[in-house]
């Protein structure tokens, strides 16, 4: 059994010693890009094509020696992992932002190696357009995760509030004419979703993993069956909402590369931007924040100084998955245009694993949902560009990122340690 | 203690028969029934109300009720009944193999969910929860494939070795996620999940080589050969049925999971850190050994069940031959109670529920409504809270319950 232990503070530094292993991973993965990228790898050309033919300010295409830049970035990386261990051995940690950037250069060095002597070269807005709009649901996802597990609930329902919010986005968008009416419906079902979680976890001390797993089987059985036995019958008049139209912000979209990738969107995207800081603000900035994460920590202790644990609990997995509901909407109205079977695909299981990369913060799980949205697209990417290469270990990545944060090798992930505990009051 | 006696023995006749009845109504079987009986009753309304033939005839209700009313009974009565003729005896066939038919389909599919079943019930005896058998299938598909189609063997013993392949293969998947959460305390959850997609790929990965696993002039899709016939798990009751000896591979699993945990020292072990790690730890079994072993012979299961499947394929092996086996596993697990009597009845619910869809489909009813009825069932008896306030059914005696939820705080507490 896991005894509850206080923790001082979010994720404080003074509460583990940072260990080397996390900037050994970054040295060992650097080497790799340095020498299977650069010295054995290929000998052609690498374009970066930065703009579409739509746009008015043209970039023109980047185009250098595939040896000669993977060489470049690896001996790059090398660089930012010899600071990270520098950095560990003076006791201080690696900051999230070098290592986001360490990742870009990975990611950039394996985009320019995939598509060596490709004619239509790497196209970026192609590719980060995507990778944003690809992991919002799993932001949204991840939201939701994060605001049922900073109050000390398990949300492995993520996965089928995503799926409600999809399909009751799609067919009530349809039914109505008016999408965000179904992106309404999708946040209230996926709310009462939520609640059901929420009262049979907080009030009836069901073993809350089960309930998740269990709701998401209702769910899937039920959007099956509706699909199967009345959606389809039927799917222009309920199955066809299209999607949100795009808003391209007025000077911000003209940015190269940026403006069309982030400010050309589906009202989607700039809720998910509005969303994020929002939820990092109130989670750590607020009383309410702070009631929030003492439940989550300790919540006997918040028991004590009068905070009501139960209901505290009640409203913040709701929310989170009126979050998730929106998360649904955004796969159907923001991206595909239609409900499709069981269309969530596992998302919601991989936001749950974003939550413990992003550690609990909202910030870093945005980052971790990119870097698993970059891996969907980049799937679908390589089979264009190069045939033939072994994208199932590519699609692995993530996955194995994740497990090897889970498994402390990255040094300090640490659930809020109330997480998955139900409370009575003695 | 006597005095508690005495108290019990003044206890009047009548208030006596009120409390066995109380233990009845609030007991384990009266509550599985009533949530089997719920599920069926829900799933009747779900395909009741989307039914194309029940809509119309409602919406000239006003000019003849009765015909609606009818079609709403015709369309369960259709519904379950070709559930029950697709699954258990078909009263409408000429001869006898074709009437018991049905119910050797139902062992076929419910062979492979039992032995994942028992797998994911183990690790729940132990206190984890594997949702891996998923991933420990796919890896255990890849060693049974390889043996069985690129070794040469004789007739047997090619099969028995294909069998070990999965089993061994499997093993060591689930002992990957035991010893991550030995040593480094990582959530057996989460890692589960991580782990099934990356067996996921790596099996599909394997399914693209040609000198492992690729079917013979096989291009860029993932798919292998069938099984070469010396491997394949022949038909158990001749030509005229499909129920194969995975279904023997199955029974023997019941009794070794029955064994293992009711009968053993290791099964003994297995339930008290499942009970109390603490208390085991005190007692001097080493707890996270116990994980290791326990998510190690789970996964061995689970490759019974991958056996099961891939040693049987016809026209190629491909990812989807895993059908989904790997997470109803979980859901057998639960109906079941994680006992091996449990799993065997809930795994052969669900292989009714597998066989009946074809007729249902035929009948013109939706078998995805199984699916309903099936989360439904396990929803309710997972959470006994909405099957007792759905039919008001008594708490089981309040002062078990109260210290039930006692310990449970007391864990936080402390």
């Amino acid at each position: 059994m896991k005894n509850v232990e206080v923790t001082p503070g979010m994720f404080s530094s003074a509460e583990t010693k940072p260990s080397l292993k996390t900037p050994i991973t970054l040295v060992v993965a650097a080497f790799v890009v340095l020498v299977f990228f650069g010295f054995l790898g290929k000998a052609g050309d690498i374009s970066f094509v930065w703009s579409d033919k739509r746009e008015a300010i043209q970039l023109p295409p980047f185009v250098v020696n595939s040896m000669l830049f993977c060489t470049f970035v690896g001996a790059v990386l090398l660089l930012i992992g010899l600071l990270s261990i520098a950095l560990s051995l003076r006791g201080r940690r690696t900051p999230v932002w070098l290592i986001a950037i360490y990742s870009l250069g990975a990611m950039m060095a394996l985009l320019g190696w995939l598509a060596t002597e490709a004619t239509q070269g790497v196209q970026m807005i192609f590719i980060l357009g995507n990778t944003l709009v690809l992991a919002i649901p799993l932001i949204f996802g991840g939201m939701a995760g994060i605001m049922s597990e900073r109050v000390g609930v398990v949300n492995i329902a993520i996965e089928g509030q995503l799926l409600t919010g999809a399909f009751v986005s799609a067919v009530l968008g349809t039914m109505t004419g008016n999408l965000y009416i179904g992106m309404i419906a999708a946040m209230i079902a996926s709310g009462l979703l939520s609640m059901v979680l929420a009262s049979l976890a907080i009030k009836y001390l069901v073993e809350q993993i089960i309930i998740g797993v269990l709701l998401n089987v209702l769910v899937i059985g039920v959007t099956n069956f509706l699909y199967s036995a009345w959606v389809d019958d039927d799917s222009i008049n309920r199955n066809f909402p299209g999607t949100f139209e795009k808003l391209p912000i007025p000077l911000l979209s003209e940015i190269p590369v940026l403006g069309q990738v982030l400010f050309n969107n589906r009202i989607t995207v700039y809720l998910m931007f509005i969303l994020v800081p929002l939820l990092w603000y109130v989670l750590f900035r607020t009383k309410l924040g702070l009631r929030a994460r003492a439940v989550g920590e300790h919540p006997l202790a918040a028991d004590t100084v009068g905070i009501n644990v139960g209901r505290t609990r009640f409203w913040w997995v709701t929310i989170g998955g009126m979050v998730a509901g929106l998360g649904g909407a955004s796969l159907t109205l923001g991206n595909v245009g239609s409900f499709g079977r069981e269309m969530s695909a596992g998302l919601g299981f991989i936001a749950l694993a974003v939550v413990i990369l992003g550690r609990w913060q909202p910030i870093y799980v945005t980052l971790g949902a990119l870097l698993f949205g970059f891996t969907i697209i980049l799937k679908v990417w390589a089979n264009q560009v190069s045939p033939g290469i072994p994208v199932d270990f590519i699609t692995m990545v993530p996955y194995l990122v994740t497990l090897v944060a889970v498994a402390g090798f990255a040094g300090r992930v640490k659930p809020p340690a109330a997480s998955g505990q139900p409370y009575v009051k003695g | 203690m006597s005095k508690k006696k005495d108290v019990m023995a003044q206890k009047p006749a009548q208030d006596k028969a009120t409390t066995v009845l109380h233990e009845i109504m609030s007991g384990d079987p009266v509550r599985i029934a009533l949530s089997v009986l719920l599920g069926f009753i829900i799933g009747g309304v779900f395909m009741v109300v989307f039914d194309k033939n029940v809509i119309k005839a409602f919406e000239e209700f006003g000019v003849d009720p009765n015909y609606a009313l009818s079609t709403v009974w015709w369309t369960v009565q259709d519904g379950y009944g070709a559930l029950f003729s697709g699954s258990i005896i078909n009263f409408g066939a000429d001869n006898f193999t074709a009437a018991i038919r049905p119910f050797t389909e139902t062992l076929r599919f419910a062979a492979p969910l039992i032995m994942a079943g028992l797998g994911v019930a183990l690790t729940f005896r132990v206190g984890l929860f594997n949702i891996g058998a998923t991933g420990q299938m796919m890896v255990g598909l890849a060693g049974a494939t390889f043996v069985s189609t690129r070794l040469q063997m004789p007739i047997i013993i090619h099969m028995l070795a294909a069998v070990f392949a999965a089993v061994v293969c499997a093993m060591i998947w689930g002992m990957i996620v035991g010893v991550l959460k030995a040593r480094t305390g990582a959530h057996e959850v989460i890692v589960t999940i991580m782990m099934n997609y990356v067996a996921l790929s790596l099996f599909t990965y394997l399914l693209r080589q040609p000198n492992l696993l690729l079917e013979e002039n096989g291009g860029g899709t993932p798919k292998s050969d069938n099984p070469d016939g010396t491997a394949r798990l022949g038909l158990l009751f001749g030509p005229d049925f499909q129920v194969h000896y995975g279904l023997i591979f199955a029974i023997l699993s019941v009794v070794l999971y029955w064994w293992l945990m009711e009968k053993s020292t290791f099964g003994f072990r297995f339930r008290m850190v499942g009970h109390n790690p603490s208390a085991a730890r005190a007692a001097g079994i080493k707890v996270e050994t116990t994980f290791i072993w326990a998510l190690a012979i789970s996964a061995g299961f689970s490759g019974l069940a991958a056996a099961n499947q891939g040693l049987s394929v016809d026209g190629g092996l491909t990812t989807s031959i895993e059908a989904g086996i790997g997470f109803d596993a979980i859901t057998v697990a639960l109906l079941g109670g994680s006992r091996a009597g449990g799993v065997v009845m809930a795994g052969m619910l669900f292989g009714a529920f597998k066989a009946g869809s074809a007729t249902m489909q035929v009948a013109g009813v939706s078998p995805e409504v199984l699916g309903v009825v099936k989360a439904l069932i396990v929803l309710f008896i997972a959470a006994p809270p909405i099957i007792r306030a759905f039919y008001r059914l008594p708490v089981p005696s309040p002062k078990v319950f109260e210290s039930a939820q006692k310990a449970k705080a007391a864990k936080v507490i402390k």
